[in-house]
This record gives structure tokens, sequence and C-alpha cells, in this order.
């Protein structure tokens, strides 16, 4: 599930945010407690609260005291604002990187973008 | 809260320990790690308080911990020899365990028997390896100490009664929060259940840190030898390869996301290190021959 190249704290958390951005998790919506994800993904319970709190920190969830922790009302526009700035550095860029390495100019692109719209 | 102040032990002219400083807050899985001859178990059984440090203490809440009944009976230590008469079957171990421990759950110990498949009426001398270990991890689960100590307690254990030891051993934890310290060589299957890692080298603790922290902290740059020599400027190196003009360091990171990238840009290709390969980066450094003083 997990893989230990980096963080598995900070793989919680780009998971839970990956599940409000395709809506699987929804505005107000409950999610796993600690224990409950610890069990589920066979991990260490203060790493996976450590997921669970930066996602706090970062107001994507919220915690309503003795229930549990739920999604922001605001998490999914504010995550999809985020990662549509974050696109054009981190998806086309390494693109048009490889483009010029195999030699494939902006034009081409550009036609074959054309033929998809 | 467990602390070790300055702890050594030595056997003769070998010391196994040498001033150990560490501090353990309760109610966390620990893993140690370690070569052969590190001295991991010479650690443990100070901890346990199996035996007395040469010199330094022992603090348990507080509590000088050798020769303490206080701290004793909150103590499992399962060692290799278990600690047990060999000519004893495996049902009178077990009773003999629940009578001597207060927090003993003789049905969780019936269940982790079944789920072992351990023949419950069978001597201890004529269990297998994986057996005696299975024993140990029934003995040391079951006591419910609130330290317990697992030395190596998986040796011999197949795939499957390892995947049901972490199981278990997981979701115990989970319902009866306590202080476990597992030693182990299987770093990468059992990784993610420990919250700290404690990394003993030479007698020494090399590294105590949440387990999380060392999950890409060690980087492989690869590329043309000059490119790769000069970004490595103010990193520790761990490992080096060369083949013709190219070079791979490892570097002790994390490193700057903006480094990495500008790296990238210039032709540098970068992995990020598992926690076993960082554990053998970090402890294959070459030994003095003489290992005494």
């Amino acid at each position: 599930m997990f893989h230990d190249r980096s963080p598995i704290y900070l793989q919680i958390a780009d998971g839970i945010k990956n599940d409000i951005l395709t809506g699987s998790l929804r505005e107000d919506d409950q999610v796993m407690s600690t224990n409950q994800y610890a069990a589920f993904y066979r991990i260490n319970p203060a790493t996976a609260a450590k997921g669970f709190a930066q996602l706090v920190d970062e107001g994507v969830l919220y915690k309503r005291r003795g229930i549990g922790m739920f999604v922001s009302p605001d998490a999914p526009g504010k995550l999809r604002s985020e990662r549509r700035q974050r696109f054009f550095a981190e998806v086309v860029e390494p693109m048009l990187d490889e483009a010029k390495r195999v030699g494939i100019g902006v034009d081409e692109i550009t036609d074959y973008l054309g033929s998809r719209r | 809260m467990i602390e070790m102040r300055g702890v050594t032990i030595a056997y003769g002219r070998t010391v196994a320990v040498d001033g150990v400083d560490l501090t353990l807050p309760v109610n966390t899985i620990y893993g140690l790690l370690g070569r052969n001859g590190s001295g991991k178990t010479s650690l443990l059984s100070a901890l346990a308080s199996y035996r007395r440090p040469s010199a330094g203490t022992v603090l348990v809440d507080g509590e000088e911990a050798f020769e303490n009944p206080r701290v004793a009976r909150r103590v499992s230590f399962i060692r290799d020899t278990l600690d047990v008469s060999d000519s004893e079957r495996v049902r009178c171990v077990l009773r003999t365990a629940g009578r001597l421990r207060a927090t003993w759950d003789a049905d969780y110990a019936a269940k982790l028997s079944d789920m072992f498949e351990l023949d419950t009426r069978k001597r201890v001398s004529a269990l297998s390896r994986g057996q005696r270990s299975m024993l140990g991890v029934v003995l040391g689960l079951a006591s419910r100490a609130p330290l317990t100590i697992l030395d190596e307690s998986y040796l011999g254990m197949d795939a499957v009664a390892r995947t049901l030891f972490y199981r278990e051993l997981l979701d115990d934890y989970l319902s009866h929060p306590r202080t476990i310290v597992l030693s182990t060589h299987l770093i990468e299957e059992v990784a993610d259940l420990f919250e700290r890692v404690i990394i003993m080298d030479r007698g020494r603790v090399l590294l105590h840190d949440e387990t999380d922290a060392l999950r890409g902290r060690g980087v492989t740059v690869t590329g043309p030898a000059a490119l790769v020599t000069a970004f490595a400027a103010g990193h520790t190196v761990l490992g080096e390869q060369s083949l013709g003009g190219v070079r791979a360091l490892t570097l002790d990171g994390p490193l700057d996301p903006d480094d990495v990238a500008r790296g990238e840009r210039d032709g540098l290709a970068f992995g990020p290190l598992g926690i076993q390969d960082l554990f053998v980066h970090l402890t294959s450094q070459p030994r003095p021959l003489e290992a005494t003083r």
C-alpha cells in the first residue's frame, strides 16, 4: 500500500486529498479514525495520526471533539485550485522536457492537443 | 518513561554496549536494528534488568530498574533461550506464565496458540525452531506487560507465521497500548509497525528517530561525474559507485526540493532510498580490527 521512499504520513495525506478531489470523500464526510486507519493499512497508529494532523493543519479536515474527523466544506475547492496552480509546473513542464529529448516540437504537440479537443 | 544513562556493558575486555543514553517515551513500538554483534541483545538485557550494566543506570519511571521487583513485574523479555525448561510441556509453560503475571490473558494465549497451530501438549524440547519462536511470541504478547521486549522473536518462522505475528502485534497494541521493543534483521517487512527506530552500531546508538523520518532520507544521485560531485558538496556521502564517466553517490538527505529540480534540469537522476538500504549504508562502514578497548 505504502512505499518506504517517502514518509508515510505524507502518503496518507496525499491519498486522502486524492479521495477528496475524485469525490469519493465529500464535504462533511467522516474519515476513518486513526486506529481504524492503522489497523486497515497495517501501520503504526502514530504515523497515521501524523498524516491526519497534517490535514487538520492544512484545513483539509476538521475535528469534532469526541466524534472524529471530517472533510472541511471548502476542501474540494481549495485542493482543486492548488492542483491547478501546480499543473503546468509539475505536469506540462516535464512533458515538454521529454518532448525536447525525443525531438517532438511544440507545434506537433499543439496539433495533437487540437485533435483531442 | 524509560531512561538509559551512560549504559555500558563489558564482557572482559570486549565492550558490547558503550555508554548508551536513550530516552524512551512509553506506549510506543520501537524497532531496534543493528548488525550481528552490534550490542542489541546486551542492550535489551539491560533494558529488561536481566543484566546489571558495567556502568550507567536504567531508570523505569524514575526508578532504578535492576533487581527492582516493582519494575521486573512489568517487564516481559522474550529472548532466544525463552527462559523455560525444555522438558516442560507448552501448556505447563503457559500456565506458569499465567501464575507469575497479573496482566496475563489466558484466553488470548489460547487464541494465539491456535492461530500458530502450536500443539500445547508437546514438550518445549520437541518444538521446531519456528515453533519455539511462536511460543516466545505467545508468551510475550499474552503477558500484556507494560514493557514487552521481543529479541528476534521471528527466527525460524515462515512468511505466513511472521505475517500473523506482525498482525497480532499491531492489533493487540491498538487495543492494549504498551511499550514494545522489537529487535529484527527483517527491516522491510516490519518497519511500518515501528513508531520509532533505534539503530545500533558497534555498541553505540547510531540513530534514534521517528521511522517516518528515515523514509526518503537517503537519496542516490546519478549522472556525469563532475556534476554529481559538484551537487554533493556540503552533503554527507554514504556510498559511491563509478562506471566510466558516470558517478552515483548516496547522500544522507533530505534534499531541498528546489535543488533536486535544478539537478534534474541539469541531467542528474535522483532516487530515494528505502529504510533497509539506508540502514545498510549507515552501518556498513569498515569495522576497525581492534573492537575491544
